[in-house]
């Protein structure tokens, strides 16, 4: 039932990017300023938000581990972590193309890009963590402890581009703006690539999860194994 | 509690003074990486004020993970660890002592380094003393609470060593930057934004409360 379950899931996000691509390319016009590289924005925005929400739940799964001492936490915010961060590399990685198109140049030291890669260099860190502590017990609890900390470094990275001067573009949706610089078109796309994004994080997330909870099914019978000998 | 984090932390600095092994560790490292930092940043180049700041938090971040480094890890031997979890004072007490010694340890060796780096770097930093002085201490502070906690995250691990800058750099990143702009005001003589400061506050306190509330979990099984 489950297995159904994951590959309707699986066909379901392909048909929506496949079509979300369909439009972004073919429907909807270049945007008015930037030409065509403007449409690296459907995945750079997405990307982050799929990204955010992947830590901020790192986060609150790992809070939670803290709180019922339940396995099943700790799988979920470690498949969690490890599913956010294609999407933040995506997010980085499309800011850079679009960077050297419009900014000629493929980085620059504004903040918000440096905390978005040095959130990234924290959570690839917190798997780090995971890999170099052998036992599950001590394992979950430093690395949930790690990932609370980690969010709270994710905020000032939210945060930083309020704080400090920046040369990012600022933010163009209307809930931000309270409308009029962006066209609705487009933002509706926006909206209709987040949710095929996030659909595709929901079922990385299921599969990952799956197989953080039977490795810990074999590492457990291994145990249980080596006692016996 | 305030009374049992200060025996913590007046043992760890008794410890710390009649070995010396981080302390002198620390101090001869922040000699030698202003000495090769001057290898790549030519000291009389008339930039050098823009940047000589920026290498003194260098200095001193490495410095710190030295220092943080053993907090935990001296413990392990004859199992005090174990006798510290055992004793009647509070985890968040532990953490914290910890935190004030290794906080006093590098504030003495960031101390005793500065004239060094003044006199290499021709820098002055009596423009705006008590400035610096405040930058110097909040920043320390947040690389202490930061770095103790994750010494105690990492103490079990084969890699601490390896592991402890590699998961604690990237969080440093904001108070160090805050204190390298505000310490290239000092240095320049051209103040750098109140909001690099609020920055510092924030972290220290959010970082504080953060570590004060989790030491807890950490620290016991």
């Amino acid at each position: 039932m489950r297995e159904k379950l994951l590959y309707g899931l699986g066909l379901a996000a392909i048909l929506y990017l496949v079509r979300n691509l369909y439009v972004i390319f073919l429907v909807l016009p270049d945007e008015m300023a930037q030409g065509a590289i403007y449409r690296v924005f459907y995945f750079h925005l997405p990307g982050y938000f799929t990204a955010a929400l992947c830590y901020l739940l790192a986060g609150i799964f790992s809070a939670m581990y803290l709180i019922t001492r339940k396995w099943k936490w700790d799988s979920l915010a470690a498949a969690i972590t490890e599913v956010g961060l294609p999407f933040a590399a995506m997010n980085l990685i499309t800011g850079m193309i679009w960077g050297r198109i419009i900014w000629g140049i493929w980085w620059t030291w504004d903040p918000r890009l440096t905390s978005a890669l040095i959130s990234a260099l924290i959570y690839a860190g917190y798997l780090m963590l995971r890999q170099a502590i052998p036992d599950p017990t001590e394992r979950a609890k430093n690395s949930a402890v790690m990932a609370i900390f980690a969010f709270a470094s994710v905020i000032f990275t939210y945060k930083s581009n309020e704080w400090f001067r920046t040369q990012h573009p600022g933010p163009v949706l209307s809930i931000r703006t309270g409308g009029g610089t962006i066209d609705p078109q487009m933002e509706w796309m926006l909206a209709h690539n987040l949710f095929a994004l996030l659909l595709l994080a929901g079922l990385l997330l299921a599969i990952r999860w799956r197989q953080e909870e039977r490795q810990r099914e074999i590492e457990s019978l291994r145990r249980e194994a080596l006692s016996f000998s | 509690m305030i009374a049992a984090a200060w025996q913590i932390a007046r043992k760890d600095l008794r410890q710390e003074l009649r070995s010396k092994e981080s302390l002198n560790a620390a101090l001869s490292l922040t000699v030698v990486l202003l000495i090769l930092f001057s290898f790549a940043f030519d000291p009389a180049a008339e930039d050098s004020k823009q940047w000589s700041g920026g290498l003194l938090w260098l200095v001193y971040s490495f410095a710190g993970a030295l220092i943080v480094n053993r907090s935990f890890a001296r413990e392990l031997m004859n199992d005090c660890l174990e006798a510290l979890r055992a004793s009647p004072v509070p985890s968040s007490a532990l953490f914290l002592g910890k935190a004030v010694a290794c906080f006093l340890i590098l504030m003495g060796v960031e101390l005793t380094a500065l004239p060094a780096f003044c006199i290499f770097y021709d820098v002055s930093l009596l423009g705006a003393p008590l400035m610096f002085i405040a930058t110097l201490a909040l920043t320390t502070w947040a690389v202490t609470v930061l770095g103790t906690m994750f010494s105690a995250l990492t103490v079990n691990l084969h890699m601490r060593e390896l592991m402890l800058p590699v998961l604690v750099y990237p969080m440093l990143i904001p108070p160090l930057v805050a204190a390298i702009e505000l310490t290239r005001g000092v240095i320049t003589g051209e103040p750098a934004s109140e909001i690099w400061f609020r920055l510092l506050i924030g972290f220290d306190i959010i970082f504080t409360a953060l570590a004060v509330a989790l030491a807890e979990v950490v620290l016991t099984d």
